[in-house]
């Protein structure tokens, strides 16, 4: 499809008015001061709401004795294409297996979501969370304590059988 | 009620000129807050409304922050003047609130104490003369930064104040044939006694004021010299920390002083609107509140709630031209530097010229049947009312200004020009225009 130009046509001479367009805007910008429906978002005091379908912070889900649903299957970090999880798995007595060492990176997550939707047990999720400032670098790299302690909400998965979700 | 002793009259002046120094530059101090939030409420925003409640320790934490900036001098910088411009803007712009009467007499134990700072004989021919220096401030800054857009801003600024300080001056000469003095508290005195605002019976002068006021103050639609996104803020480009500040501190008091002489020239300075029991002045050494019919003075009565009623009728009527600066400001754009030189000399002033004439044929000719009061008011008022509605009508007949994209039906007339009929084909060199050309063909 070609490029279209939109022809913007200069009034001719005599056919306007400073006066009246200057006036008119004064009575636009009046109506603007004195409407209360503002845009601005007062950010701290009132809490932005995120989609369902945001992806924020990680979320690693517990079972109802403590334990981190993670089998350390080495699904997540294969996928990471930020490469930015560290799993070193271990097997209990009876053949289970558990992260000794589960690490994600929150400065070098790109927050793509992959993680979550490779993990066959459900057990990493990105979260509807994002004030996650830090005074070091250190502490953006959050252990597996630290993730399971995490309690905002996690992410809804895109569905390719309901793409709106509806 | 008596006049004050030497000894009172220098204390209370001493105590005048550190109050209206102190409270207007709190005023302009707070016009800069005003400025931000009225911009954000009509840019559908909130302004800065973080520091204080409502914003309102803003203005305080801008002047802590101008004084811990950086203060940086330009290597090239004609070191004695780029000092001395910042001062001048300041000064000159803060002395002129001098002479501007804020309210009703006060009487106190020693006297009856005017509520002006010094209430000089010239009055506002020493504001015409202070605020035809206030471009030394700017073209010294733009000349001394040895910057082209400093030096380009100065230049623009000059010829810009020169232009309308003349358009300004003489409209005001209507101003000074009604009251027949140009002393500010007896042109309050003279509307007062009148029963008439200037506004009513000088429009025209009133509307070419507000224009050539805009001008003075190098507010939008007039802000050729700063202009920022031509010039990067024109004059005071080289400038940081509290020179700058001085420059902002000294825009803000001259857009204070120009509303405050709007409301004190056409809208009758401290007076409340129908009310008789604030009419005060000086006649022959005694407070008057008017004459008998026999022309007898009348003694007025000053009152401490006199004074603070007709101060706050004055901080209204002002407060309300400062609001119509801001709003102004964030409705028009800039007029491009022809545009500006047109309006002035070829618009304000010959129509100012032409009221000048037109009130003093119309006084001259009221006189001479005798017509006072009520009367000579409302021919007054009708004479300038038809002048204006001429001149209003010449401004939208399209003979003065280009305006916006709209004719008058409210539709986008279609205009038969050459790009619109050929069609905005690229023109390519050696290519022909119109019709098949090589490039469709091949």
């Amino acid at each position: 499809m070609a490029a279209t130009v939109k022809v913007m046509r200069r009034p001719a001479a005599g056919t306007t008015s400073y006066l009246r367009s200057a006036i008119k805007g004064m009575g636009l910008t009046f109506k603007h001061m004195i409407n209360p429906d503002k845009a601005t978002h007062q950010y701290p005091e009132e809490p932005v709401e995120l989609s369902p379908r945001w992806r924020g912070t990680h979320v690693m889900e517990v079972h109802a004795d403590g334990r981190p649903k993670c089998v350390a299957c080495g699904l997540c970090p294969t996928v990471c294409p930020a490469n930015c999880i560290r799993l070193v798995g271990g097997e209990d007595d009876q053949g289970n297996r558990y992260p000794i060492v589960y690490e994600i990176d929150e400065f070098r997550c790109i927050f793509c979501g992959m993680c979550q939707e490779v993990c066959p047990v459900e057990a990493i999720h990105v979260g509807q969370h994002f004030e996650n400032a830090e005074y070091t670098r250190e502490r953006f790299v959050y252990d597996l304590d630290r993730l399971m302690e995490q309690d905002h909400e996690s992410t809804l998965l895109w569905d390719p059988s309901d793409p709106r979700s509806e | 009620m008596q006049e004050l002793s030497p000894t009172a009259f220098l204390i209370s002046s001493s105590i005048k000129v550190f109050l209206v120094f102190s409270v207007s530059l709190l005023v302009v101090a707070y016009m800069t807050l005003l400025e931000r939030r009225v911009s954000g409420f009509i840019q559908d925003r909130l302004g800065p409304n973080r520091v204080g409640p409502f914003g309102l320790l803003q203005p305080i934490a801008d002047g802590i922050k101008n004084f811990l900036k950086e203060e940086t001098m330009p290597a090239t910088a004609n070191r004695p003047f780029f000092i001395l411009a910042p001062m001048l803007s300041i000064f000159l712009a803060v002395v002129l609130i001098g002479v501007v009467p804020f309210a009703a007499p006060l009487p106190t134990p020693w006297g009856v104490v005017d509520m002006v700072v010094a209430d000089i004989p010239v009055g506002i021919l020493f504001i015409l003369a202070f605020s035809s220096l206030g471009v030394y401030g700017t073209v010294l800054a733009g000349w001394a930064s040895n910057n082209k857009y400093a030096f380009l801003g100065a230049l623009r600024s000059s010829s810009q104040m020169v232009s309308y300080e003349v358009a300004l001056g003489l409209s005001l000469i209507p101003v000074f044939i009604l009251a027949g003095n140009v002393t500010l508290t007896e042109i309050v005195w003279q509307q007062q006694m009148l029963g008439f605002w200037y506004l009513f019976p000088l429009s025209l002068a009133f509307l070419l004021f507000v224009i050539s006021g805009f001008a003075e103050t190098n507010r939008l639609p007039f802000d050729m010299p700063e202009a920022e996104s031509e010039l990067v803020t024109g004059y005071h480009t080289e400038y940081s920390s509290m020179k700058f500040s001085m420059f902002m501190i000294g825009e803000y008091a001259h857009i204070l002083v120009v509303s405050a002489l709007m409301a004190t020239l056409f809208l009758g300075g401290w007076s409340v609107p129908f009310w008789s029991g604030d009419h005060m002045f000086w006649y022959e050494g005694m407070l008057i509140s008017g004459f008998t019919a026999a022309g007898e003075p009348v003694a007025a009565e000053p009152a401490i709630w006199k004074t603070l009623l007709t101060l706050a009728a004055f901080a209204l009527k002002t407060g309300f031209f400062i609001l119509v600066f801001v709003w102004v400001r964030w409705t028009l754009p800039r007029f491009r530097y022809d545009q500006v030189m047109h309006l002035g000399w070829k618009v304000m002033l010959p129509t100012s010229l032409a009221y000048v004439m037109l009130v003093a044929a119309t006084v001259l000719v009221l006189d001479q049947m005798a017509v006072e009061g009520f009367l000579f008011g409302a021919v007054l008022t009708a004479v300038s009312a038809v002048a204006t509605g001429i001149f209003v009508f010449a401004l939208d007949r399209d003979r003065i200004m280009s305006g916006a994209s709209r004719s008058r039906s409210g539709e986008v007339r279609e205009v038969r020009t050459p790009v619109a009929q050929s069609g905005l084909r690229p023109r390519l060199a050696g290519a022909e225009m119109g019709g098949e050309s090589d490039y469709t063909s091949k």
